[in-house]
């Protein structure tokens, strides 16, 4: 097959690439460029677009005998990804933007590109495996490497894209693969991993989104609606966050306080005690499907976070929307995170986060009834864990 | 691999010539440093003042106006860099540079740095729609405060859309005012006549590499009265203006490839401008509704440089162009400057008038000695399928669209083999 090849200028896509050659592929390495301003961006960016990281792949792509080339894929990747950020943000949610530019970027533009271009495929460095199954559809599973697991990021492409995906890596440990990269003669092999969202630079997504969305002051109340704080721009809080909130004077009884709702239409945001942050189930949007529909009620792992744990659930899939009920409660979970499905190590769908309610912990075993609605988000997340 | 590729990008470099590669590599051999008061110095003495000799003959010059340096963008650093200082400190009214819109980016970037941390003022001379400064532009500028101007700078032709400017004429108009002019020559020696007397100019850059030398050499023709601020310093090599040891077999490589280029250039220029008008007559002709940019006119040698065919493909983005063509064995450049790998709509366009979206398809072909009739057939064979998938490629990435995989049915697939990546 023609394949291209993603190359961040890391080890994993580099040891990718050199894998679907030494398949018997015809390969093309390509780097996107995603940021908008080269010139600041790029500088100083630990994630996958500096000018070193685009050299780095470049001469990879040299030494294993590829052609190489940079497409620029910034307009689309601020459209699609950077200002859904900033919207879902602004919106009072926190999202997850890997999953979005894999969505909408790695296995949309650029797949898109490439086979347009004449390209069958594309394979990138990610860690999950594709698996074909007796009729021969191609299934999302977990890699080997459960530390490295990234099959949650990838929970959003459809059966289309996955036909047209290769994931090298997905059966090997990072570790192998880093001794691989060095016996491949890479120089990229003991590359430190990225973990930083990559168009900001340094880490602090507090401080970027207030250079995008400005400084908009506001109260921060308790449960009861008793103002015990100020902030600077409700946006910036995540629910479950403890840090950086400067309350004046401690809780009764001196338990830490949480953020447990941001409301971004009154600019407020809510603290509570830890409890209040427990949940037994979601509601969410956004549903992409990896494989057929789920029909009626089904039992799943959920995951709520990249490398969070997965937790026995049942699932009812409607249209483009997800009930989700845990076999036990869970905490701190951020609307607009993503949650993803599993059955066994298949990825079964995702789906993003609308709110969390507590309404009965769910017996997997029995549960047959169609999860509860919620009426409301506020009664969802600030609510006493009772309700519902 | 492929074992033969068509190379259409002889403006970003063009092969060595056989004498200079056997001039240079014999040179190579020899022990010498020119500075030197030995024997062996000497002896690399005598093989730099004959290189100076023969590019001065070749020029126009007379051989004390030749400065080697490492290469067209150091030329024209030192020439911009230089005189401004020295024009400044003579007179600090001397502040204001004027310079085409059209520059290359060794100019571009020097002006840019000269604003931001020397004061500089910077008058853009405006182009025409093919690319031309008009001589009464550049009196326009210099009359609405000609005390206040350090340098001229307008290139001899351009590299992007091949333009060549009436460098002459813009010359004559400066002197009136006592102004030096300064020319990047660099893609206009042994396409067009180039002669540093004659032109009047005060000062003129030139390339080793692009003439069929070898890389990281050139020279700066400057007048004995251009006075010029040294920017590096050290030995004080050549005139006490540029410092560094004279790298010798390069230089001998350099002045055999500039003498061999203007000695053979009448002759294969008319050979160029017949195979720069059979690619360009017969991309237009693919009804993809290709335009030709720049000031082209079948037969025409003087206008337009006679290896330069550059052209804007409808509904394509030039890196898509690009790559498949290049996967095709059809090596060319976008003409534009690369950022991170990454072409920029070309200021050289936008310049003359074209949009942002226009320019996206921006395609170069330059056509040099070893250029043969075969290269440009191959070329247009493999033009119509590019521009198919290219124009197919903007479609799936443009902005906006929604991605629902419509690129991911009904694809075809060709048997095209794959090639380096040549920038």
């Amino acid at each position: 097959m023609r394949v291209i090849a993603a190359m961040s200028g890391g080890v994993d896509s580099a040891v990718a690439a050199a894998r679907m050659l030494d398949a018997g592929h015809e390969v093309v390495g390509v780097h996107l460029a995603l940021s908008q301003n080269a010139a600041t961006l790029r500088e100083s960016a630990r994630g996958c677009c500096t000018l070193e990281d685009a050299a780095d792949a470049r001469r990879v792509a040299d030494m294993i005998g590829i052609p190489f080339y940079v497409w620029d894929m910034a307009a689309r990747f601020k459209n699609d990804v950077v200002e859904d950020f900033i919207a879902e943000y602004a919106a009072g949610r926190t999202p997850n933007p890997c999953l979005r530019c894999n969505e909408k970027i790695k296995f949309a533009a650029l797949l898109d590109k490439a086979l347009a271009l004449g390209f069958d495929a594309v394979a990138t460095g990610h860690y999950a495996q594709i698996v074909e199954s007796a009729s021969g559809a191609r299934q999302l599973h977990r890699a080997v490497d459960m530390d490295k697991d990234q099959s949650y990021v990838l929970g959003v492409l459809d059966e289309d894209q996955l036909a047209r995906s290769f994931f090298p890596l997905g059966d090997t440990t990072k570790p192998a693969i880093r001794q691989e990269a060095a016996a491949r003669g890479f120089y990229v092999a003991a590359k430190p991993d990225s973990h930083d969202i990559c168009f900001i630079p340094d880490g602090n997504t507090r401080k970027w989104l207030t250079g995008r969305l400005g400084e908009h002051p506001g109260d921060i109340i308790d449960a009861d609606g008793t103002k015990v704080g100020e902030h600077a721009g409700a946006y910036a809080f995540t629910v479950g966050q403890r840090r950086g909130l400067h309350l004046g004077q401690p809780a009764d009884g001196g338990e830490p306080r949480y953020v447990v709702e941001v409301q971004p239409r009154t600019n407020t945001v809510v603290v509570g005690t830890g409890n209040l942050l427990s949940f037994d189930a979601i509601s969410a949007d956004h549903a992409r499907w990896c494989g057929p529909v789920p029909e009626g009620v089904v039992s799943v792992g959920a995951q709520v976070r990249a490398h969070g744990e997965e937790i026995p659930a049942r699932a009812w899939a409607n249209g483009d929307h997800v009930e989700v009920r845990f076999a036990r409660r869970i905490r701190g979970v951020a609307p607009g995170q993503s949650v993803v499905l599993y059955d066994g190590t298949r990825v079964v769908g995702s789906a993003t986060i609308a709110k969390t309610s507590m309404v009965a912990i769910c017996d997997v075993e029995t549960e047959q009834a169609p999860v509860t609605r919620v009426a409301s988000a506020q009664a969802a997340t600030s609510g006493p864990p009772t309700a519902g | 691999m492929l074992d033969s590729f068509v190379y259409l990008d002889h403006g970003a470099t063009t092969p060595m010539l056989p004498e200079a590669i056997e001039a240079m590599t014999a040179q190579m051999a020899i022990v010498g440093n020119a500075s030197s008061l030995h024997t062996s110095g000497r002896r690399g003495r005598r093989v730099v003042e004959e290189s100076r000799e023969a590019i001065a003959q070749a020029m126009g010059g007379r051989p004390s106006e030749v400065l080697f340096t490492s290469g067209g963008t150091e030329s024209d650093n030192l020439a911009i860099k230089g005189t401004f200082w020295a024009r400044r400190d003579a007179d600090p009214r001397r502040v204001r540079l004027l310079v085409s819109m059209v520059e290359h980016h060794a100019v571009l970037d020097c002006i840019d740095f000269l604003e931001a941390h020397e004061g500089a003022k910077v008058t853009w001379l405006e182009v025409d729609q093919v690319g031309r400064v008009h001589p009464e532009t550049v009196r326009t500028a210099i009359e609405a405060d000609p005390d206040s101007v350090a340098l001229v700078s307008v290139m001899w032709a351009n590299n992007e859309v091949g333009t060549v400017q009436p460098i002459a004429e813009i010359v004559a108009v400066a002197h009136e005012f006592g102004i030096p002019v300064h020319s990047d020559a660099v893609q206009a020696v042994g396409q067009v006549e180039v002669n540093f007397a004659a032109s009047g100019l005060d000062l003129m850059s030139i390339s080793g590499h692009k003439v069929g030398g070898p890389h990281g050499v050139g020279a700066l023709l400057a007048r004995r009265d251009a006075t010029l601020v040294p920017l590096t310093h050290g030995g004080g090599q050549e005139r006490q203006v540029r410092s560094g040891t004279l790298d010798v077999p390069a230089i001998r490589g350099c002045a055999v490839a500039v003498r061999h280029a203007t000695a053979n250039r009448t002759v294969v220029a008319a050979r160029l401008v017949a195979l720069r008008d059979r690619l360009i007559r017969g991309a237009v002709d693919t009804g993809f509704g290709v335009q030709v940019t720049g000031d082209w006119e079948p037969g025409d040698g003087l206008r337009r440089l006679p290896g330069n065919a550059h052209l804007l493909v409808p509904g394509c983005d030039g890196d898509s162009l690009l790559y498949l063509l290049d996967a095709a064995g059809v090596q060319c450049s976008t003409g534009s400057a690369c950022q991170a790998g990454v072409p920029q709509p070309s200021h050289v366009l936008l310049a003359m008038g074209r949009s942002e979206f226009q320019a996206r398809g921006a395609l170069r072909l330059t056509l040099g000695h070893t250029s043969t009739v075969a290269d440009v057939e191959a070329f247009l064979a493999a033009l119509p399928a590019a521009v198919e998938r290219a124009q197919r490629a903007q479609v799936a990435t443009s902005t906006g669209q929604a991605s629902t995989g419509q690129a991911r049915t009904g694809q075809a697939r060709t048997g095209q083999a794959s090639t380096r990546q040549a920038h």
